[in-house]
């Protein structure tokens, strides 16, 4: 059969081993780590291998928390502050919420800072819909994560549109049972973060700004260094790991896998279904989209767009049918990246730990 | 024998990996490719409908025309291996353990009874072992906010438990060419499952 959407074997989709090898990697290397920090560690590096006889069910497992965003690839996560704009999200084709107080775009007129949703509202939500629900933190906040864990959040995401509680440390994610997804701006921070136990990474693009050139320059960033990785000897891939501050293993998998060995979404100032594809052109493995559909004009016909549209990146005339459910007049108004002061930008935070 | 994977969201390339090898093993000639178009569904000799959202996945395959084609070709005798959602997508009754009753595009020519989210919320996802009639070790399931099969009639059968905290759940169900599983057998990296439907599949196949 000819291959119908370009040859499977240079997807970058298609990994060179099966899921059940990576997730042994990540054993392998929580061992490991576990025997160089010696036994009076505060925390525990990951949970053990569960044994290869199961006599009962258990949870929280690396299968399990790496295992959760493998079925949100090809989606499209939507940020919302309501029930109601859930239930828009999840008629549209949502494959998750991701419940906030204030849309990015609302954070950064507004100032101050910004925490956790309202528990109530959070949980309102996942009584009202049957798609996952995610929750942002606090960079740092390990209380709000147990909070969010406790109340049965399915994904939390650590992030940088909140304002940070620890410039110098994220949570330790292997650490809670619910998987976490981590924003990223280069190879080093999504192989920090995914070292700290994230299940998903995220380009951090430039959020709540409607322009989506700062998330193109990250997904760019993150598959060009990946790459280069990938034409260097094994004594250059040791330094390249001391340089991003992570052990070697790691650095060594990602560049015989050609590709992060987590789900890589795009994130931040996606606004249109074009944008989508783009990022999926790009080698996303799916997108989250936060002001760009609750700050239109026309939320519900742009959020089932932007659902086609990352499903059928790889089919331009769906891309143009998906372009032409939309109006350009009523997309956010954005804006530019560059007039925005250093200090005004998210993305920075969290970048240098 | 030619095995498409539909594409739209979810687990797609496990199963192409996955699919891939079990059909080397099996020794059957064959090739696994993407099926996003009704055209695609033609092309293809079976089908496997993979894990996601079910909501997502069944509204983007009614708007592109894929699901009906997928059901005229089901009820042509084509067969379909259906993981978690795909499970979801192949039942003829779906329900949700929290909302109840809630209406979604389905393909629902399996002749069983889901429960989604049936475990809870992913907090609640688990691995365990299966025990599978004809499977002479246990099978490692993982359940990733899982559906249940709690029942079946006609033509189908369960033949698949987890024992989940005492309750005997159904886990996997068999129709003739159509297979069911709540759980996730392409992440497990043991191909028994995808060995067992691609014979099963075989007999099926138009030549």
């Amino acid at each position: 059969m000819e291959p119908l959407y370009g040859p499977l074997s240079r997807s970058i989709r298609l990994y060179e081993v099966g899921f059940h090898e990576i997730v042994e990697f990540f054993y392998k290397l929580a061992e490991a780590a576990d025997i160089l920090k010696g036994e009076d560690r505060p925390l525990p590096y990951a949970p053990a291998k569960p044994p290869s006889d199961l006599l009962e069910p258990v949870e929280g497992t690396i299968s399990v928390k790496h295992g959760f965003p493998v079925f949100q690839k090809g989606g499209v996560v939507m940020d919302v502050t309501n029930t109601e704009q859930a239930g828009i999200a999840e008629d549209a084709g949502a494959v998750a919420v991701m419940v906030l107080d204030k849309l990015p775009y609302d954070v950064r007129r507004a100032g101050g800072v910004a925490r956790m949703a309202d528990v109530k509202v959070i949980e309102q939500v996942m009584e009202a819909v049957t798609i996952p629900v995610m929750a942002k933190v606090r960079i740092g906040h390990y209380y709000e994560a147990r909070i969010l864990e406790a109340i049965g959040v399915d994904m939390i995401d650590e992030s940088e549109v909140l304002t940070p509680v620890d410039e110098a440390h994220h949570i330790n994610k292997w650490a809670f049972k619910v998987p976490f997804v981590n924003g990223a701006r280069s190879l080093g921070e999504a192989l920090r973060r995914i070292y700290e136990g994230a299940s998903m990474i995220r380009t951090k693009g430039e959020a709540g700004t409607g322009n989506v050139a700062e998330a193109v320059r990250h997904m760019k960033q993150i598959m060009n260094e990946v790459w280069r990785l990938r034409s260097l000897p094994s004594e250059e891939l040791l330094r390249v790991s001391r340089e991003l501050g992570v052990p070697s293993q790691l650095v060594e998998f990602t560049a015989k896998l050609g590709r992060l060995p987590v789900v890589n979404f795009a994130a931040g100032g996606i606004a249109t279904p074009a944008d989508a594809a783009l990022m999926m052109w790009l080698g996303a493995d799916g997108v989250f989209v936060g002001s760009g559909i609750f700050k239109s004009r026309d939320p519900a016909e742009r959020a089932a767009a932007i659902v086609l549209a990352t499903s059928m990146w790889d089919d331009p005339e769906s891309v143009a049918e998906a372009q032409r459910m939309i109006s350009e007049e009523k997309s956010m108004m954005g804006i530019d990246v560059r007039k925005l002061k250093p200090e005004e930008l998210l993305q920075v935070r969290g970048a240098e730990s | 024998m030619r095995v498409g994977v539909l594409g739209f969201q979810g687990g797609v390339y496990e199963h192409v990996y996955t699919t891939r090898r079990a059909l080397e093993e099996v020794g059957v000639s064959g090739s696994v490719g993407i099926v996003k178009k009704p055209a695609d569904v033609d092309a293809v000799d079976a089908l496997i409908i993979p894990g996601g959202e079910s909501t997502t996945i069944g509204i983007l395959a009614h708007r592109t025309g894929v699901l009906d084609r997928i059901r005229e070709r089901v009820a042509g005798g084509m067969p379909v291996l259906g993981t978690c959602a795909g499970a979801i997508i192949m039942a003829e009754k779906v329900s949700d353990r929290v909302l109840g009753e809630k209406s979604q595009p389905l393909i629902g020519s399996m002749s069983i009874e889901v429960v989604r989210n049936y475990f809870g919320r992913q907090r609640e996802s688990f691995e365990a072992e299966i025990s599978i009639e004809g499977f002479e070790k246990a099978f490692r399931g993982v359940f990733i906010r899982s559906p249940a099969i709690k029942s079946a009639w006609g033509r189908a059968r369960i033949v698949g438990w987890v024992n989940y905290r005492g309750e005997k759940v159904g886990a996997v169900a068999v129709q003739d060419g159509l297979m069911a599983t709540a759980f996730h057998p392409e992440l497990a990296g043991d191909t028994r499952i995808h060995r067992f439907w691609i014979e099963r599949a075989l007999a099926f196949v138009k030549k």
